[in-house]
C-alpha cells in the first residue's frame, strides 16, 4: 500500500475541507462512544476484565516463542500447514504460492487488517487472482478503489448516498429503477451479489482475532456471517495472522472476548464468533479440504523488549480512534497507511519507520482519552511520547522547532534570567494588548492567531507582583 | 540541607498551618497573575501558609512532550529542589500538577536516588481545587457570582488526577452561580501544548467543536482549571464574536472577578 504518512499535514487539511467526509465522521462521534460507555457500565467487573486481559497478553509476550511453537504444533497435528513469514513480501509470496498450487482464480476474503498491511489485494490482482471482499464495509471500499479508514468500520468515511451511487455504477445487471433509499436495501443487494462469489471462490482468506495455542484454533469475530461463508465454502482456507495474536487457552480467549466487542461496538459479543481448527475431518459435514496459516512478523519481534512492547497487546477493537479528537477531525485516511488513530500513531512508526510516520505520534494533544478506554490498558500517549524521544534524539523534528525548544530550555533552566527576560517581554506585550485585551495577529504567533485571538497578558508577571508585595509587606 | 541530599520526610507538625509552595505555572505567571493571587487567597483562607519560590519557571512539559528528556530532567530536578521542603506543592493547573506528580518519576529510570526523591516529592503535589477539597476538606467557599457558568474538564486533570466532581462541588457553593453542564465537557479543547501551533488546522477543528458545545450550554461564563485550555477556548470564542466570558475556576471560587475576563479589555 502506498504510504502517504509523511504528507499527514496536507492529508489532514484536505480531510478538514471534505464536507462529505466531515458528515460521515459525525457518525463516529455519535455512535461508538455512547454504546461503549453503556456496555462497560452494564458489566460490574469490566475494569477487572481489562486488567485480566492485559495480564494474559503480557504473559504471552513474555513467552511468545513458546506459545507460537505450541500453536504451530497443534495446527500441524490437526492436518493444517503453518508458514512463517518474516515480512510482507514473504507473506505475499507464500499466499500466491498456495493460490498457484490450487490454480485459484477467485479468492473471497473476510475482513482482515493484516492483509491490508501486506498489500495483498493489489498483489493478487497483479498475478491474475481476483480478491473479493465479503465484509460489507470492505466490499464498498473495494468498489471505490479505496482503503479502510477505520480498523473495524472500514467504510466509516463513506455516506449512504455515496454507497448507493457505487452500487448503481457497479451492479449494472440490476434494475436501474430499483429503490435503494433504505440502508437495509443496500445490505440485501450486497448480500445477493456476494452470495454467488462465495460459491465461485477457490480459496477463502481470513485474518484472525486470536490464535489459541492449546487447540491450534484460529478465531474470527464478525457481525455479518461473511467470515463463516468465506472460510467454510471454498476448498482451501488461508488464515493470515500476525504473531502477537496467540493466546494460551480457549479460556484466555474467552476472557479477552468479553472486553473486545464491548470496547469496539458496545455489543456484549459480536454476532458470530467462529473457531476453525485444521481442515475438514472425515466426519465433518463441511469445511475446507486444505487449511493454511501464515504467521507474519513484519517488525513485531523487534518491538519485544523495547519501550513499544505493550503495543503488541492491541486487539484491534478501534476504541482508541473512536474516542480520539484528532481522528474525529481528520478521519483515518489522513494517517497515510493501514492503521489510523492512536494505535496507528504508535504501531505505524514501528512497522514502516519513524522517519516516514513521524507526524503520527506528534499529532496528538495527549488528551489521554484513548488510554482511558483501551481494553488492554495500552499506555498510548506514553508510547507516542517515546516516539517523539526517538525523533528528537535522531534530529528528525523540524529545525525551527528544535531551535525554539533549545532557546526556551536555556531560559527555563535559569530562573533569574528567565524572570528578568519575561518581565520585559510581558511588559511590552501587555502594553500592546491593553486596548483590546487580545491580539488578532502577532508576529511569530501565526500558528495561534490564524484561527483564534491571543489573550493579552494582564500586566506585570505574577513573580514581579509577588516580589513587590513581599517587599512592601 | 545540601542541594542534592533528599530531605527527611516530615509530616506537617500538628497545630501549625500547612506550608504550601505555590507552583505558579508559566502561563499564570506570564498571562494571568490574578489566578495566582486567587490561589493564594483560597489556600490562606483555608488556613495554609503560602510561599512562592522564585526559583521556578515552567514544569518542563514543552521539553518532555517534545521528546527532550535531558532538558525535562534538568527542569524536574530544579523544581524538586526548590519545592521539596514544603508540606505541599500546589499548582492551579491539572496539566502542570500532573507533570510534577505523575511524570517526573518517569524521568529518572536508572537513577534510584533521584527516583526516590521524585517519588517523595510526588506525594506532596496537588492541583489547586482538588487540594482544597481532598486534602483540606473544604466543601464550600465564601464567594458570590451572579450568572450561569459551564465547566470544561481539562484532560490531564480529569484523566490523570481524577478531577471532576471537586470543582463542581465548590462551584455549587458559590452564591448566585448556576452551573449548566455542556455536552462533551470531558472532550479535549484542542490545545495540547505545542500541538495547537504544530497542527493549527486540526486544533482549530477541535476547538470549534468545543465552542459549539459551550455556546449550546447557554451559560454566560466558561470555567476550567487550566490556563492553556482557557486561552485556547477564549481565543476561539472571541474570534467567533462570542459574548461568553472565560475565567479560571480559582478566580470565581476566590470571589476575585474584578479583573477583566480572559481576552477582554479593561472596563470603563
Amino acid at each position: 500500500m502506498h504510504i502517504t504518512s509523511p504528507a499527514f499535514k496536507d492529508n489532514a487539511r484536505a480531510a478538514l475541507d471534505d464536507d462529505a467526509l466531515q458528515r460521515a465522521l459525525g457518525n463516529v462521534r455519535s455512535g461508538f462512544i455512547g454504546k461503549r460507555a453503556k456496555a462497560a457500565a452494564a458489566l460490574p467487573e469490566f475494569e477487572q476484565l481489562r486488567d485480566a486481559a492485559r495480564d494474559i497478553k503480557d504473559h504471552v509476550l513474555a513467552h511468545l516463542d513458546l506459545y507460537l511453537e505450541a500453536y504451530a504444533d497443534k495446527v500441524e497435528a490437526s492436518g493444517g500447514h503453518v508458514h512463517w513469514a518474516q515480512d510482507a513480501e514473504d507473506a505475499r509470496r507464500i499466499i500466491l504460492g498456495i493460490c498457484e498450487a490450487k490454480k485459484a482464480r477467485t479468492v473471497t476474503k473476510g475482513k482482515s487488517m493484516i492483509t491490508e498491511e501486506i498489500g495483498l489485494n493489489a498483489f493478487l490482482e497483479e498475478h491474475a487472482v481476483t480478491p473479493v471482499e465479503t465484509d460489507l464495509g470492505e466490499y464498498i471500499i473495494q468498489l471505490r478503489g479505496e482503503h479502510p479508514s477505520h480498523i473495524i468500520a472500514p467504510a466509516v468515511h463513506v455516506n449512504k448516498d455515496q454507497v448507493e451511487e457505487d452500487f448503481r455504477r457497479v451492479h449494472t445487471h440490476l434494475d436501474p429503477a430499483r429503490n435503494l433509499e433504505e440502508p437495509t436495501t443496500l445490505l440485501s443487494e450486497a448480500r445477493a451479489v456476494l452470495r454467488d462469489k462465495y460459491f465461485q471462490a477457490d480459496i477463502g482468506i481470513t485474518g484472525a482475532n486470536f490464535l489459541v495455542a492449546e487447540t491450534g484454533s484460529s478465531i474470527i469475530v464478525t457481525n455479518e456471517g461473511n467470515g463463516d461463508l468465506t472460510q467454510i465454502l471454498p476448498k482451501t482456507h488461508i488464515v493470515v495472522a500476525s504473531v502477537e495474536k496467540v493466546v494460551p487457552t480457549l479460556e484466555d480467549m474467552s476472557q479477552i472476548l468479553r472486553v473486545l466487542a464491548r470496547s469496539a461496538t458496545g455489543q456484549d459479543m459480536s454476532v458470530y464468533t467462529t473457531l476453525s481448527t485444521g481442515p475438514k475431518r472425515p466426519e465433518d459435514p463441511d469445511g475446507p479440504e486444505d487449511y493454511h496459516v501464515v504467521l507474519l512478523d513484519n517488525g513485531r519481534s523487534a518491538m519485544l523488549g523495547s519501550e513499544f512492547q505493550e503495543m503488541l497487546r492491541c486487539i484491534r477493537c478501534g476504541a482508541c480512534m473512536n474516542h480520539c479528537p484528532v481522528y474525529h477531525a481528520v478521519g483515518g485516511h489522513a494517517y497515510g497507511w493501514v492503521y489510523p488513530g492512536p494505535m496507528g500513531a504508535v504501531l505505524t512508526p514501528s512497522l514502516i519507520g519513524v522517519d516516514q510516520a513521524g507526524h503520527l505520534p506528534n499529532a496528538s494533544t495527549f488528551c489521554g482519552r484513548c488510554e482511558s478506554v483501551c481494553p488492554m490498558r495500552i499506555p498510548l500517549p506514553k508510547m507516542m511520547r517515546h516516539w517523539r524521544e526517538r525523533e528528537f534524539s535522531r534530529n528528525l523534528n523540524p529545525a525551527a522547532a528544535r531551535y525554539g525548544l533549545g532557546l526556551w530550555a536555556f531560559f527555563a533552566k535559569r530562573p533569574a534570567v528567565y524572570h528578568a527576560a519575561m518581565r520585559l517581554a510581558i511588559g511590552t506585550l501587555s502594553r500592546l494588548g491593553r486596548r483590546s485585551g487580545r491580539f488578532a495577529s502577532l508576529p511569530f504567533a501565526g500558528g495561534w492567531t490564524r484561527f483564534r485571538d491571543l489573550p493579552a497578558p494582564q500586566g506585570a508577571t505574577f513573580q514581579a507582583q509577588w516580589a513587590k508585595k513581599r517587599k512592601s509587606a | 540541607m545540601s542541594a542534592d541530599a533528599a530531605p527527611a520526610q516530615t509530616p506537617p507538625p500538628a497545630g501549625l498551618p500547612p506550608r504550601v509552595g505555590l507552583f505558579v505555572t508559566c502561563l499564570v505567571d506570564l498571562f494571568r497573575p490574578s489566578v495566582g493571587f486567587a490561589a493564594v487567597k483560597l489556600m490562606e483562607d483555608a488556613g495554609c501558609t503560602v510561599e512562592v519560590p522564585a526559583a521556578q519557571t515552567c514544569c518542563g512539559q514543552p521539553a518532555f512532550n517534545s521528546g527532550d528528556r535531558a532538558d525535562a530532567r534538568d527542569i524536574a530536578k530544579a523544581v524538586i529542589r526548590a519545592f521539596e521542603g514544603y508540606d505541599y506543592v500546589v499548582a492551579p493547573s491539572g496539566s502542570c500538577a500532573s507533570m510534577l506528580k505523575k511524570h517526573y518519576v518517569e524521568l529518572f529510570d536508572g537513577d534510584p536516588a533521584a527516583m526516590e526523591r521524585a517519588n517523595l516529592f510526588s506525594a506532596k503535589v496537588f492541583e489547586l481545587v482538588s487540594f482544597l477539597t481532598d486534602v483540606l476538606g473544604l466543601d464550600q467557599v465564601e464567594a458570590a457570582f451572579s450568572g450561569s457558568a459551564t465547566y470544561h474538564d481539562s484532560c490531564s486533570g480529569l484523566r490523570e488526577l481524577g478531577i471532576e466532581r471537586q470543582p463542581r462541588k465548590l462551584l455549587q457553593s458559590v452564591e448566585g452561580l448556576e452551573l449548566k453542564e455542556m455536552q462533551d465537557s470531558d472532550v479535549c479543547c484542542g490545545f495540547g501544548g505545542t500541538f495547537c501551533v504544530k497542527y493549527p488546522d486540526i486544533s482549530n477543528k477541535i476547538v470549534s467543536e468545543k465552542t459549539r458545545c459551550i455556546e449550546e450550554s447557554g451559560a454566560e461564563l466558561l470555567l476550567a482549571g487550566d490556563l492553556g485550555c482557557l486561552m485556547n477556548m477564549a481565543g476561539k470564542l472571541k474570534r467567533e464574536g462570542s459574548r461568553i466570558e472565560v475565567r479560571h475556576v480559582a478566580e470565581v471560587l476566590a470571589g476575585m472577578t474584578e479583573q477583566p475576563a480572559i481576552g477582554e479589555k479593561k472596563r470603563g
